[in-house]
């Protein structure tokens, strides 16, 4: 290229050099310019949230930081605050420390057999995980297999022989299955697995295991009865079993709602819309006052049984509809997919509709879920020992008279981590599973 | 069903078809349905019926008639021990929907504008609204509950903070109303001679804002001019009642509460017990429909915003007429269905003492008449029909929100 | 999915084995074949039931289950405790979920009649009491006309206080609450003006304040409130044993023994009441079904009344109330026994 004589004043006659953007067009200036303070509406919604983090952050800090952590009662505690600070400004987490078995297990349950509720905790991780992450080997199900009748042994102790009797009425359900299903259809196979196990449950099962425990009682742990668990312990039992049971029933309850015929139909519109309707307490006040009509005279029936049936129940219904609505919003071409195909109604639902339904849900579910887990606080309200029993017990006693906001912050924040993982995984999953829009 | 080449001859019935035939099969199985149906609900009777008879008691409403020798905090109708236990149940029932009507309002506020700030480009202010939607989702309602009522019972000032020489608390807005940690006292409006017409006019006053709306409405669909009417609705609003209010002389005064005796008499007292009930239900509730009011705006596609700006809509309109109504459609179900989340979990009264429906029937009701079957299904069923109007309020919205497709 | 079906049914079968299922005829037969009994109790009250440290109950109501079950099976300890709030106690006893109740309860015409208790004595005669911060200035229930009164919801002290402030033409208003924990907890925070319940627990209660000297129990007891032990209507035999093992530790205290001296006494004594009773003569426990030693084993295990009385609510102890309506009826009291004959 040649260089032109410019010969005009005005026109510039060499390239300029690049200069940086201006100071307000770059960096942090920028971003808090058009972030925060882009017009005279975001300026103060920026300044009064400002204000308001700034005023949370200088209550709540110095509070929480400054707490003490190690004192016998609420008047030592404020002792060492004053002798520290010259006031009683501060937390006094000393009552979680002092309290720390009292809100984790409970009031009522044996400090020799804390270890079991451990070993029960490490073992849940260690199946769930492979139920949250298929990338994990496939063997390690079997621990999530073996894991309720392990966990039924370990929180209620007792010989192992019941809890294996139980597993092994599943295998002769599997094993009539399989034998039956050369010769039957799907629903009579059915029909005559449970037949056979409920045979097994009923009838042989408790025999057996009798006769087990008398000759050779296998690790028999130290019976805890239901009403001594307590605290944290108590909301992971019934969150757990709740959780893993209202998902099948759930589904059952789905299906049922969607099912062409009208009496099934009619049943299960009719127990969704009355559990929908009432709320949860008055089911647990039902569970609590009112089962023992409903059953045969002089039955007992456990307490926290009663409730996980109810938290169930209940959390199935909403569970239903969830599900309900994954079903709904399947393409009718699915359907006729299946049909065919040539498959029956319950291989189309587990290989074609079901799959694809449940990821639809997904959200839904986890936060059916999570409203579980969170109504697991109510049953406090009907004596069972939970985590903010122990708080109003901790409140009650003279050492720790007038201590509030330790021992409910600390509860929530327990709430929040194990409600807040759940969103988490949940949104991780929806993402993973997401197939469509690449 | 399309025809089959070769149609089966008729070989008379089998047995076997009851279950390998698709025509019988359906009928198959409801009956058993039924008759298992049936069965467990005869069971369940029975039982009922034995274990009534052996407690020596059975089905009995007439307690309902008696009187509740109780009495009740805050009561919208009239009330006293005197009443009969039916009443109680209906002061309860009305301290339950007075509640769930304040809560469904103030949630539904608290929720539309955490929502729509959550989207705001706005970081500080988006990422504040996402911490108290993650903080208020995540933590069980009864733990809100309880730590309201701690707040409002250990941080607000006793009655007696107000009294002596040098009080250390004070009245606000003018001495009119005052926040004490047993409740709020708020003024009362007595009703004097003429204040009916006070009243009427304004009713008239609102159905002429209505009728001018309509009015303008019309004309900026015939003539395409857009009248300003803010400033003519806010007149037609304010306007005639202040004018009959005065032009009567006042005749609606207000009773301030006054610091009488133990407590603020006079005014109206909202009991401490309700503001944190109402307070927490409406807070947290309020972080569910913004979860939902979001959602919805976002699932009104991007094009549509682009579409509107491309017509030259102002932005403004763009919002209450293209993005609004879309994401309404979205928005709505979810939201009555909060609404009736909401509207039960005021049944959580108990953590803080408020005398809702479970507090009074099936909570001191029953335990002075030991009546537990009848009171609980009572209650159960009051819930249900409570439950099945909100719902089928939104049915009627979802037919008529329907997309109309052709 | 069909994993978590799977898995979900396991679990299902897993609780079911969890569940005990029991058929009994009796409620001494099934306490029997338990070995154990089960008592409702008050969730908390200091001096009459509370856990302790360790989780323990311990406390005058709860003596009188750990004295039914030495009568019974011999040993105080076998009691498992169900803590009832007031809402739900009487259900829990007629549905079978506790054999009796020793929960301050107080006897009264419906809740004997109607709701189908038998209440087999009383073991502490009590009456509703208020209790009101000092700095308040009042000195009579009389002067509480407009005042905020803290109040357990589903007890007879909420149907007194309705009664005596309409009798008296007062008005007040009441702040339901649902336990005595968070009625405390209330009117500590100033949330109420007054705290009304039986004048023992109000006793109990205000020695676990902080200051105790700042608040006074006001003179008026405004109702009789009879608090005693109840069995379900019907199982007779059950509702004699309960109610002669109260009788046991009063008649003990009455003739002088104690759970020091009965091991001396049951050797034999000149006074054949103290002998019938400590089943050195007679045959009094067969009668109930019981073994020979039953008071025997009440009384060397749990004490007498008295001795109950002072080691849980007497005046030595932080609850420090006086014997006087539950003195013995020798003593100028209520308490008296029927004949051990």
């Amino acid at each position: 290229m040649v260089k032109q004589n410019s010969t005009i004043a005005y026109v510039r006659s060499e390239i300029l050099e690049q200069q940086p953007a201006p100071r307000g067009q770059v960096g942090a200036s920028k971003w808090v310019r058009e972030n925060l303070f882009s017009g005279w509406f975001n300026t103060i919604l920026t300044l009064v949230s400002l204000y308001l983090v700034f005023t949370l952050l200088q209550a709540l800090v110095p509070w929480a930081f400054g707490g003490v952590w190690t004192a016998d009662s609420l008047q030592e505690c404020r002792a060492i605050l004053n002798e520290r600070y010259g006031n009683t400004h501060h937390a006094c987490w000393a009552v979680i420390n002092e309290r720390w078995n009292q809100i984790v297990y409970g009031t009522f349950f044996p400090s020799t057999e804390y270890w079991r509720t451990h070993v029960a905790f490490v073992l849940l991780i260690l199946a769930i995980l492979p139920v949250l992450f298929d990338a994990l080997p496939r063997k390690m199900m079997w621990i999530t297999m073996a894991y309720p009748f392990v966990m039924v042994w370990l929180i209620w102790g007792g010989s192992l022989w019941g809890p294996i009797s139980v597993a092994v009425g599943f295998g002769i359900a599997y094993f009539t299955a399989s034998v039956a299903a050369r010769y039957l259809g799907s629903g009579l196979t059915a029909l005559v697995s449970a037949v056979a196990a409920f045979v097994w449950w009923m009838i042989l099962g408790p025999i057996v295991v009798s006769a087990l425990n008398d000759t050779m009682p296998l690790l028999a742990l130290r019976e805890i009865q239901s009403r001594e668990l307590g605290g944290f312990v108590i909301s992971v039992i019934i969150g757990v079993s709740g959780i893993a049971l209202s998902l099948p029933l759930g589904i059952i309850l789905a299906l049922g709602r969607q099912s062409d015929l009208p009496l099934v139909k009619m049943i299960c519109v009719g127990f969704i819309e009355f559990l929908r309707g009432v709320p949860l307490i008055t089911l647990l006040f039902t569970a609590s006052l009112l089962l023992n009509y409903f059953l045969p005279p002089d039955t007992e029936f456990d307490l926290t049984l009663r409730v996980i049936v109810m938290v169930t129940l209940f959390s199935s219904a909403y569970m239903a509809e969830v599900i309900r609505g994954g079903l709904a919003a399947l393409p009718k071409g699915q359907y006729e997919a299946a049909d065919a195909l040539g498959l029956d109604y319950w291989k189309a639902q587990r290989l074609i509709i079901m799959p694809q339904a449940l990821k639809i849900s997904i959200p839904g579910i986890v936060n059916t879920f999570i409203g579980l887990f969170k109504d697991t606080t109510l049953v406090f309200f009907i004596g069972i020992f939970d985590m903010l029993a122990a708080a109003q017990a901790i409140r009650a006693n003279s050492a720790w008279n007038g201590i509030t906001w330790e021992l409910y912050i600390f509860i929530g924040l327990i709430f929040w981590v194990c409600c807040f993982s759940m969103s988490r995984y949940s949104q991780w999953l929806e993402r993973k599973l997401r197939t469509d829009h690449r | 069903m399309t025809t089959l080449t070769d149609i089966p001859q008729s070989q008379g019935f089998r047995l076997s078809q009851l279950i390998y035939d698709t025509r019988y099969r359906s009928i198959t199985i409801q009956v058993i349905v039924f008759i298992a149906f049936m069965l467990v609900g005869w069971i369940l009777v029975r039982n009922v019926t034995i274990n009534l008879a052996n407690l020596g008691k059975e089905i009995d409403f007439t307690f309902l008639r008696n009187p509740s020798n109780y009495d009740i905090q805050q009561t919208l109708i009239e009330y006293d021990s005197t009443s009969s236990n039916f009443r109680a149940a209906m002061v309860g029932l009305l301290n339950t929907l007075l509640v769930a009507f304040l809560g469904c309002i103030l949630a539904t506020l608290v929720g539309v504008t955490a929502g729509v700030l959550r989207l705001s480009k706005n970081w500080l202010v988006a990422k504040v609204m996402t911490v108290y939607v993650e903080t208020f989702r995540n933590i069980p309602v009864v733990i809100w509950i309880i730590a309201t009522m701690a707040v409002l019972s250990e941080a607000l000032p006793q009655p007696s903070a107000f009294r002596g020489e040098t009080p250390t608390a004070s009245m606000w807005l003018w001495d009119t109303v005052a926040v004490t940690n047993r409740g709020t006292y708020i003024p009362m409006p007595v009703w004097g001679a003429g204040s009916v017409f006070v009243i009427v006019t304004f009713l008239l006053s609102l159905l002429a804002l209505w009728s001018f709306g309509k009015w303008a409405q019309r004309r900026f669909e015939a003539t395409g001019q857009i009248l300003p009417t803010a400033w003519i609705k806010l007149a037609i609003f304010i306007a005639p009642t202040l004018l009959v209010y005065l032009a009567l002389g006042a005749p609606i005064t207000f009773d301030s509460p006054a610091l009488k005796g133990f407590n603020f008499q006079g005014g109206i007292q909202l009991s401490n017990s309700m503001i944190a009930l109402w307070l927490a239900l409406s807070i947290y509730t309020g972080a569910f429909i913004a979860e939902i009011v979001r959602s919805g705006i976002l699932a009104v596609s991007k094009g549509q915003t682009e579409a509107a700006f491309a017509l030259g809509i102002r932005p403004s309109r763009t919002m209450n007429l293209v993005i609004l109504p879309q994401a309404l459609r979205v928005i709505i179900p979810p939201l009555i269905s909060q609404f009736l989340n909401l509207t039960k979990n005021s049944s959580l009264a108990l953590a803080v003492g408020y005398q809702d429906l479970r507090a009074t029937l099936g909570g001191t009701t029953m335990n002075n008449t030991g009546r537990e079957l009848e009171c609980m299904l009572l209650m159960m069923l009051i819930y249900l029909i409570v439950s099945l109007i909100i719902s089928s309020g939104m049915n009627v919205y979802n037919k008529s929100m329907k997309l109309k497709e052709r | 999915m069909k994993k978590s079906v799977f898995l979900g049914a396991l679990t299902m079968a897993g609780l079911a084995a969890g569940a005990a299922m029991a058929q009994d005829s009796s409620t001494l037969a099934a306490v029997q074949e338990r070995g154990a009994l089960k008592c409702g109790v008050n969730p908390g009250t200091p001096g009459f039931a509370a856990p302790d440290a360790n989780g323990k109950y311990i406390g005058f109501d709860v003596d009188l289950c750990r004295a039914v079950a030495a009568a019974v099976l011999g040993d105080a300890e076998k009691v498992e405790y169900t803590p009832l709030t007031s809402a739900v106690r009487f259900t829990a006893l007629a549905s079978g979920e506790v054999d009796m109740l020793a929960r301050n309860t107080t006897w009264t015409f419906s809740r004997d009649v109607d709701l189908k208790n038998t209440f087999v004595g009383v073991n502490y005669y009590d009456g509703q009491g208020f209790m009101v911060p000092k700095a308040l200035g009042v000195s009579s229930a009389k002067e509480l006309a407009g005042a905020t009164v803290c109040i357990e919801t589903g007890t007879t002290t909420e149907l007194n206080l309705a009664d005596y402030f309409r009798v008296n033409n007062m008005d007040y208003e009441p702040v339901p609450v649902e336990s005595f924990t968070e009625a405390q907890t209330q009117f500590l925070a100033g949330a109420c003006d007054v705290y009304t319940t039986d004048a023992s627990a109000l006793a109990a209660s205000r020695a676990s304040f902080e200051t105790p000297e700042a608040y006074v129990v006001l003179p008026e007891i405004i109702s009789k409130e009879p608090l005693g032990p109840l069995v379900r209507h019907g199982d007779d035999n059950w509702g004699d044993i309960v109610r002669w093992t109260l009788n046991a530790m009063v008649t003990a205290e009455e003739f002088g023994v104690t759970s020091a001296n009965a091991p001396e006494l049951v050797k034999g004594t000149e006074n054949p009441e103290i002998n019938r009773l400590l089943g050195v003569e007679g045959e009094l426990g067969a009668m109930l079904g019981l073994d020979n030693a039953w008071a025997y084993n009440v009384i060397t295990q749990v004490g007498n009344y008295g001795e109950s009385f002072e080691k849980n609510i007497g005046e030595n102890t932080p609850v420090g109330l006086a014997r006087g309506l539950n003195a013995l009826w020798t003593e100028g009291g209520l308490i008296y026994s029927p004949p051990f004959r």
